[in-house]
């Protein structure tokens, strides 16, 4: 029993990993008032980018970094196209989904060719702390990537709820108006917010190529932006709510291969339908909850004259 | 001016996606084009194909046989748009490569009687529907994954198998079925566990099934399809051995993969071509298997024997005769 529950769990906290980068900054973004549907597009150029940089120079580090830069360009991309030009958000953030995935399948053809393996981030184990019991093993010898990702919740629910730059975040997002008379930026701030979120996005397209799967290839994201854009959502802009919905996904997730592997006499077809259908089930459970997005979102400001 | 930036905008997005797709060129000659759902370079089921267009251009000429390719096109509305341009250009076979093109071909093919069509894995070319010009070809995964399975029970210390397959149909039910029999052939005793990840690129999943299968005392793993390269790295990260299909995968993690089946495409490509050049546009169902060498067994010495070529380089092993 103990060995399934620390595979399970392990199995969960890696495929969560990618999920809190992008969601966080998503939340972030939309706490803003900004809708960014191109996530996966960004998350494959940062996972390409990074696979690129220590494919040639072997430098995990640089990799991250670069990914980080990349992102955010595609974040000013974003936020010019959003903030600047006010184009209608959903739309062109597909717009900017494929242009990733366009450009990150591209430049694999023509800069790499071929699927190749990286070295990537190894398991890091804590010391002492990996050496309790179950817990240990779970948390604390994974790699430094999944580390981030968990420490990330705490820091966003921190900014967000707790200093200045967080509270300009919320009050822009849900009424920009209010906020502008108060002499705060609506386009500082969503500059800030969806730069950061393209950064964001960039590490959790590097989390896949240079720790998790140390691989890249077209389309490596397969859709995973799209799922961390629904758990905002989900966890309706609170960063702690985020990260029980992306566990809560991968957790199923994870329990469906177990399920697999083990030969539990499930059709695979059910098995594979499970973490979705947990997730509207959850949803539709929530739905009484009377949550509402950031009243601005999806709008772009307009100063009254 | 507001609007005119946003037009500017989603026209450069446009324009460079379309670049960015890459098409290649063609003339006169033979001439092929191909529609594939991953890429060229997915390691599995689209490069194998590939290969096997490059090596019948190398056997023709370069002058005689030309070949364009659309890559990506996992949406079958997408490819079939893409199956109806190339057939209105004048190609002379277009290739539909992936089971779920078959009905777009049945809709297609009767349009343009002048070209052939062709597709798989299936055994289906719909003569009757009435239509004529349409091929098949079928690898018989099986055989190839029966030779798998008898190698790595041979191999297996745990006695404990994991294959992670995409869905289960097809080239990959047949090729695990095939790997599982093989297995029982050699070890009636052992324990073959199977994982369908429900998808052909869901590289994270494929991993975690992968290191489910390891944490389950799996030492040896197999799959089909592009999404294994996630898998590979698992087995690479975790000291398992692989075996793969569809092309030689060795290359990703030499000391890992053991042996390959790959799919030669060309032993159906060119009778095909040869009944086309004489003016039959189809009907025929083209089978690949270890008697034709349709499937071939690439096997991995570095693999196999790699570590105690090490070992006795290195003076770790000191092989001593006996007087």
């Amino acid at each position: 029993m103990e060995a399934i529950i620390i595979g399970i769990a392990k199995s969960a906290i890696r495929l969560a990993t990618p999920y809190l980068y992008a969601s966080i900054g998503e939340t972030i973004g939309q706490l803003s008032g900004v809708l960014n549907l191109g996530v996966d597009g960004v998350m494959l150029m940062g996972a390409f980018s990074a696979f690129y940089t220590v494919l040639k120079t072997g430098n995990l580090w640089l990799g991250l970094l670069v990914a980080i830069v990349v992102g955010a360009i595609f974040g000013l991309l974003i936020a010019f196209i959003n903030v600047t030009l006010k184009a209608e958000q959903g739309i062109s953030g597909i717009g900017v989904y494929i242009f990733g995935l366009g450009l990150s399948s591209l430049l694999f053809s023509t800069m790499v060719g071929t699927v190749q393996t990286v070295s990537g981030f190894s398991p890091l184990s804590i010391p002492w702390l990996s050496n309790i019991p179950i817990v240990g093993e779970i948390f604390f010898r994974q790699n430094i990537l999944v580390y981030g990702a968990f420490a990330l919740i705490p820091l966003a629910w921190f900014i967000l709820n707790k200093t200045p730059l967080g509270l300009s975040i919320r009050a822009v997002g849900q009424h920009p108006e209010a906020a502008d008379s108060l002499g705060v930026s609506i386009v500082r701030i969503r500059y800030f917010t969806v730069v950061l979120g393209g950064m964001l996005s960039g590490i959790a397209g590097a989390s896949l190529s240079i720790a998790l799967l140390n691989v890249f290839q077209q389309n490596l994201t397969n859709g995973m932006g799209f799922i961390a854009v629904a758990l905002v959502y989900f966890g309706a802009w609170r960063p702690t709510t985020v990260l029980t919905g992306a566990l809560l996904f991968s957790t199923v997730n994870a329990i469906q291969i177990w399920v697999q592997v083990h030969g539990i006499n499930i059709p695979s077809d059910f098995t594979l339908m499970l973490p979705y259908i947990v997730t509207i089930v959850v949803l539709a459970a929530m739905a009484k909850r009377r949550i509402y997005p950031p009243a601005a979102l999806n709008k772009p400001f307009e100063r009254g004259e | 001016m507001m609007k005119m930036k946003k037009i500017i905008v989603i026209l450069t997005l446009i324009s460079i996606f379309v670049l960015s797709l890459g098409f290649g060129a063609s003339a006169e000659p033979f001439r092929v084009a191909f529609i594939m759902p991953s890429a060229i370079n997915d390691f599995a089921w689209s490069q194998s194909m590939y290969e096997a267009l490059l090596t019948i251009q190398k056997e023709m000429g370069k002058e005689n046989f030309e070949f364009v390719y659309s890559e990506s096109m996992f949406i079958v509305s997408d490819a079939a748009a893409a199956i109806r341009d190339y057939a209105s250009e004048g190609y002379n076979l277009v290739i539909a490569h992936g089971s779920q093109y078959g009905a777009s071909l049945t809709d297609i093919a009767p349009d343009f009687p002048d070209t052939s069509f062709a597709w798989g894995s299936t055994a289906n070319v719909f003569t009757d529907l009435g239509i004529t010009n349409i091929f098949a070809y079928e690898p018989l995964s099986e055989q190839g994954g029966y030779v798998n399975g008898v190698l790595a029970a041979k191999l297996s210390k745990s006695n404990i198998y994991g294959v992670i397959g995409p869905i289960e149909t097809g080239d990959a039910k047949r090729y695990t079925e095939g790997f599982k029999a093989g297995i029982k052939s050699v070890k009636p005793d052992a324990k073959v566990n199977v994982t369908w990840i429900g998808s052909y690129s869901d590289v994270a999943l494929a991993s975690e099934a992968a290191q489910t299968h390891i944490d389950a005392g799996a030492d040896v793993l197999t799959g089909t399809s592009q999404m294994t390269v996630g898998a590979i790295g698992v087995a690479k990260q975790r000291g398992a051995l692989w075996f793969g299909y569809d092309v030689d995968q060795s290359a990703l993690a030499p000391q890992n993969v053991v042996a390959s089946v790959d799919v030669v495409w060309a032993i159906a490509l060119r009778p095909m071509i040869e009944m086309i050049k004489k003016g039959e546009r189809g009907g025929k169902i083209f089978t690949l298997n270890l008697a034709n060498g349709g499937l071939k067994i690439i096997v991995n010495d570095e693999a196999l024997v790699g570590k105690t070529i090490e070992d006795i380089v290195k003076g770790n092993i000191e092989v001593k005769l006996e007087k």
